[in-house]
């Protein structure tokens, strides 16, 4: 009698077996090849891209580099005030420029340089990128970049104001130095937001009133309109008591209209000025009184060194 | 005694599977947009794909953002703009050797074929046909074809400010090795 239990148990679980198979040939032997191709696919990571259409939200960096080998060119313009009028043509009489060349070395690495006509500026900075946003078999929501950008005015020192002869006026007086940690996030096709912890030193405050070292925090971000086209803005709050009175936030608005090689951006802003430790530390202007200043970046990329494009192939 | 059979049984239908399909995941795949302008090319080298030797079904399945292109901007273009990898992550194709029944690949030698099938890309599906060529030799069964899609057919959007630098018509090759 118990034997015969157990033999019937068995052949339940032979036929089980065998409807397993059966069933499992089902799915196999089913005549789509693809199902098959995807259950072949190994875990993947996607990571984010073109969380910005280029390098600058709009003064200020975003968490975009040129490629390895490939270098970004910026010619920037700032006019002056809207409400300087007809008589300034709505600030087309005044230009502002600068003209700045960015290396993309590795895929977290650029190094670049610039030199503007306001307080005839020369920066260079490093930005480098520690994190990528990505999702799949690794997940990040993030990605974390930062850069660190050394300016030097070298406006002689009757234009700074001062009657001090020139020998006099140490050269390290007219250095300023902005480390910056840029965090964005892609949240959709459409939206990027990026928040900016930074900090700004300046080895030379005009009044005992001012602090040498200047702390900020940036948001920015991008809304995607077409595929080339987005809307753009970024805000820096800087913490209080650090600024004198007659300086303000900075404030921008822009599009970025993408023509494959190009980005041309166009831009609003309450400042004249396209370095960060000035656009940071000396904005004047009040949007509300419509001291606005339009302006414009256009955006071009050389390749420079094909070779590290192709070494970093497939990992940016 | 129970599962002796179950391994038999089980190895005895992946045996099968295994001799009937064969699998590469390193498939290249890379296309030519050709204008007075600018010639685009990129290529894929991790395309996988499966023939079935005993009907000669055929799958094809890439993914769109392992195409690499010369310039690392064009490359993002591509992704972003064009075929929209984040929506649609891949082209697939899906079709038969034609006449199957007629190629002796336990031969050496090269084949001349006709395969047909629905190919995906952007989302969008069309049929498409395409002369090809079998190699068989000792190291497996290499594949090769060469077709032309028209990118509107894709709904692949061009706009009329690079028209003259992006091809209507994209030439499409395959080479793919299945070992056996």
């Amino acid at each position: 009698m118990f034997h015969r239990i157990q033999s019937i148990t068995y052949m339940k679980s032979y036929l089980f077996s065998l409807l397993l198979l059966i069933g499992m040939q089902g799915i196999f032997a089913q005549d789509d090849l693809l199902d098959l191709l995807d259950a072949e696919e190994e875990p993947r990571t996607d990571y984010t891209i073109a969380t910005f259409k280029t390098v600058r939200i709009i003064n200020g960096h975003s968490i975009e580099m040129p490629a390895p080998g490939v270098m970004q060119m910026i010619i920037s313009h700032r006019f002056g005030r809207l409400n300087g009028g007809l008589y300034e043509l709505y600030g087309l009489d005044q230009a502002n420029i600068r003209i700045g060349l960015e290396q993309g070395i590795t895929p977290w690495l650029t190094i670049g340089a610039g030199r503007s006509n306001i307080k005839k500026t020369y920066d260079g900075f490093v930005k480098w990128k520690l994190l990528r946003q990505s999702t799949g078999a690794r997940k990040m929501p993030v990605t974390l970049a930062g850069q660190s950008t050394a300016a030097v005015n070298t406006l002689r020192t009757a234009s700074l104001g001062l009657t001090i002869p020139e020998e006099n006026f140490k050269r390290a007086y007219r250095y300023s130095y902005v480390h910056q940690l840029l965090i964005a996030r892609k949240f959709s096709e459409r939206l990027s937001v990026q928040i900016m912890p930074t900090l700004v030193h300046r080895n030379l405050v005009p009044t005992a009133a001012e602090s040498n070292v200047v702390l900020a925090g940036g948001i920015g971000g991008r809304i995607k309109l077409t595929r080339s086209l987005t809307l753009n803005a970024e805000y820096y709050y800087v913490l209080p008591d650090q600024l004198s009175d007659e300086f303000r936030n900075y404030l921008g608005v822009g599009i970025d209209i993408e023509t494959g090689g190009h980005v041309f951006q166009l831009v609003f802003s309450n400042t004249r000025s396209m370095t960060d430790n000035l656009f940071l530390t000396e904005t004047d202007g009040d949007w509300l009184a419509g001291d606005i200043h339009f302006g414009f970046n256009v955006m071009r990329v050389f390749t420079t060194a094909n070779k590290w494009t192709q070494k970093y192939q497939g990992k940016f | 005694m129970k599962s002796i059979v179950f391994a038999l049984l089980f190895l005895g239908f992946f045996g099968s599977l295994s001799a009937q399909r064969m699998i590469s995941k390193t498939g290249h795949v890379w296309f030519v947009s050709e204008t007075g302008l600018e010639t685009i090319e990129a290529h894929n080298y991790q395309v996988g794909t499966v023939m079935d030797a005993s009907n000669g079904n055929l799958a094809f399945q890439a993914l769109m953002r392992s195409f690499q292109f010369k310039k690392a901007l064009m490359q993002e273009h591509f992704n972003e703009k064009y075929v929209e990898s984040d929506k649609f992550p891949k082209a697939t194709f899906k079709g038969q050797i034609q006449d199957f029944a007629d190629l002796d690949l336990s031969k050496e030698g090269t084949y001349d074929v006709e395969v047909a099938g629905d190919l995906t890309i952007h989302g969008v599906t069309k049929a498409v046909s395409t002369p090809g060529k079998l190699t068989v030799s000792e190291a497996g069964v290499q594949a090769k074809a060469k077709f032309t899609i028209v990118l509107e057919e894709y709904e692949v959007d061009v706009p009329a400010l690079y028209r003259s630098n992006i091809a209507e018509n994209i030439d499409i090759q395959v080479d793919v090795t299945y070992t056996k």
